[in-house]
């Protein structure tokens, strides 16, 4: 069976070797492309368009499981979801979640016979979808990544007290910014932006950071880049196409909804 | 009154718990039975008649002392239940004194009181006794009491000091374990095992010299804490180590320098003190950032003093901060305090230069010689 493979492993040996296990267990699959991170890998998924995704779970910059998260909230609708296959070297609590979200994982130091197994997995699916349409399977996709990223998964672990004040620093001085005055959260590289109806700052910190110490019944991510405050939501609309924007209160401009979190906005 | 929210039986209640209370109880009932047999040997006393004489007034002393000691003790300003032998019953001689003394005469005429509304007899307690007989009182009263007393609060100092041993020795035994987890983590062992099985397929020369690394990599990891301290060169030795291995699976996104002036190979310091460092460089510092970077390991004498420099090109101060690394940090600062007190000084900052992550400095008293350890710092 013909397809194409996209391999997302830092270390490049391990990469290597995956991609010369994968030549012999399955040689009529094509290695579309070999990158070294997240970002990468997420870019060149989705020019590329593969079949079959590796993705290493720890990885620089974005990690395994955010990549899988971009990819879901960005693939086009009109074409396949890839088949993930999570590869890591030691994960002791999340193993299940990425037999669930993904259609396998392997441990490394990966084995041959495990490999072959996870090959013999991928062509029965990839099988299998040749007769379903894609529509349904990314949904199924969507579903399956939302319960990896659901709070109670171990990256979410509660902090005590929520966030009360953003603290931002300006120069030599520090702008108390209270939390209610803050519409949205925007990630933007390695900072935050911190938008209030008339000003926007900038912090020094993750959104992967940030969100734990947010109340998350008053804070709600729309995307992976994004995290609105409820009470701030006006109005949510849907295009054509399906794709859902929301308006907050006296800010001109729309933020995007993506596909995992779109199941909150729904009429009572 | 102070309360000692640390512990706690002052926490809920200034009495002893039920069940330590019963526990007395019950060893001063049998040292009553025992007092019981010695009036029978000694006075020809009748069987029933002594056993429950004794038994009523000892355990009425008892009560009088020990209990009635720890419902006054927040009314008068007797020593709280903070340490270990207040904890125990003890409040101090004067306060002792006191309560064995009132303790045992209101003790003993109530005991005798009940004993003789028990058995119909009509005892003299010691407020109505002859000359004579209050000195059977004082025999029978105040010499069980202090030995009694003595006896319940020794024993349950040895067994809280006892207890107390047990509990820093699992400690200690927890902080080994956590120490070798942190040194032997199993995301490091499980890649470089991966990278392992792929170079003895394809350079078996090259995978030997890194199993031969991997190998002295566990076994300083595994030995690391029995020395006290090892020469400098067998530290930087154990680093390299580690970063040959760290090299095969990073390649070109890893780049390292060690710098052991000439001189100072043999300077003591504790072993494996710099892993951690090393380590918190790679996995937050280098690993998570994509294009990698540089680390610099370097040695100094400044004067009587030892600088070690860890510095990495690495994310930054911030997010070492957040990250888990700070179990490494603190048992660093612990080492050091532990073998040098407060000659030896550690301190981690955000790195000033262009590309800079983090600088770790530590600074300890030069020496080529085993260091004489400072008297560690008390527990509590």
């Amino acid at each position: 069976m013909k397809a194409r493979a996209l391999i997302a492993e830092d270390e490049p040996l391990l990469a290597e070797s995956l991609r010369g296990e994968l030549a012999a267990l399955w040689p009529a699959l094509e290695i579309a492309a070999t990158v070294g991170d997240g970002a990468a890998a997420v870019e060149a998924a989705l020019a590329l368009r593969p079949e079959v995704v590796f993705l290493d779970i720890r990885m620089p910059g974005m990690n395994g499981l955010e990549a899988a998260q971009a990819l879901a909230e960005d693939w086009p609708e009109d074409v396949p979801f890839p088949l993930l296959v999570f590869v890591t070297a030691y994960d002791q609590y999340a193993l299940q979640a990425f037999e669930r979200a993904a259609v396998d994982y392997v441990l490394k130091p990966v084995q041959t016979a495990r490999l072959a197994a996870t090959v013999r997995r991928l062509q029965d699916a990839l099988a299998a979808k040749a007769t379903s349409p894609p529509a349904v399977e990314l949904g199924d996709v969507v579903e399956r990544l939302r319960g990896l990223l659901a709070p109670g998964s171990p990256a979410a672990a509660p902090r005590a007290e929520p966030l009360r004040v953003v603290q931002v620093g300006v120069g030599n001085a520090i702008h108390m910014v209270p939390i209610d005055d803050v519409l949205y959260f925007e990630a933007a590289d390695k900072y935050v932006r911190v938008v209030t109806a008339d000003r926007e700052h900038l912090i020094r910190t993750s959104l992967r950071e940030l969100l734990p110490r947010l109340d998350a019944s008053r804070f709600w991510q729309i995307h992976r880049g994004t995290v609105v405050r409820a009470d701030a939501i006006v109005s949510v609309e849907r295009d054509e196409s399906g794709r859902a924007t929301l308006k907050t209160q006296g800010r001109p401009d729309r933020l995007v909804v993506s596909r995992l979190y779109a199941h909150r906005f729904k009429a009572m | 009154m102070t309360t000692n929210a640390g512990s706690a039986p002052a926490a809920s209640t200034a009495v002893a718990s039920w069940r330590v209370l019963a526990g007395r109880g019950l060893k001063v009932a049998a040292f009553c039975l025992v007092i019981a047999v010695v009036l029978i040997a000694l006075f020809g006393d009748a069987f029933g008649h002594a056993v429950v004489y004794s038994l009523c007034i000892g355990l009425s002393c008892w009560l009088f002392i020990d209990v009635g000691g720890d419902l006054i003790a927040p009314l008068l300003s007797m020593p709280d239940f903070g340490s270990d032998s207040v904890r125990a019953g003890w409040r101090g001689w004067i306060w002792m004194t006191v309560l064995v003394l009132v303790g045992a005469t209101l003790g003993y005429a109530t005991g005798n009181g009940i004993a003789n509304f028990l058995t119909g007899e009509h005892q003299p307690g010691p407020f109505n006794a002859s000359l004579r007989q209050l000195r059977t009182v004082l025999v029978l009263a105040f010499v069980p009491a202090v030995t009694m007393t003595y006896f319940l609060i020794s024993r349950e100092i040895i067994a809280r000091q006892r207890a107390e041993v047990e509990t820093a020795q699992r400690h200690a035994a927890e902080q080994q374990l956590k120490l070798l987890e942190s040194q032997l983590e199993p995301h490091m062992l499980f890649n470089t095992l991966a990278n392992l099985r792929v170079l003895i397929g394809i350079d078996a020369t090259r995978a030997q010299a890194m199993l031969d690394r991997l190998i002295a990599f566990l076994r300083a990891s595994l030995e690391g804490s029995r020395a006290r301290t090892h020469p400098l060169a067998a530290e930087f030795e154990r680093l390299r180590d580690y970063l040959a291995l760290m090299q095969v699976r990073m390649g070109e996104r890893l780049q390292t320098r060690l710098d052991l002036p000439a001189g100072l190979e043999s300077a003591q310091v504790p072993p494996l003190l710099l892993q951690p460092l090393v380590e918190n460089s790679i996995k937050h510092g280098l690993e998570p950032k994509v294009a990698g970077g540089r680390i610099e390991v370097s040695a100094a004498r400044e004067g009587d003093a030892l600088v070690l420099r860890v510095r990495d090109s690495g994310v930054g101060f911030d997010a070492l901060a957040a990250g888990d690394g700070r179990y490494g940090l603190a048992h660093i600062r612990e080492r050091l305090a532990t073998l040098h007190g407060e000659r030896a000084r550690f301190e981690i900052v955000a790195d000033d230069a262009p590309d800079g992550g983090t600088l770790a400095t530590l600074r300890l008293p030069f020496s080529t010689d085993a260091p004489e350890p400072v008297a560690a710092p008390p527990s509590r």
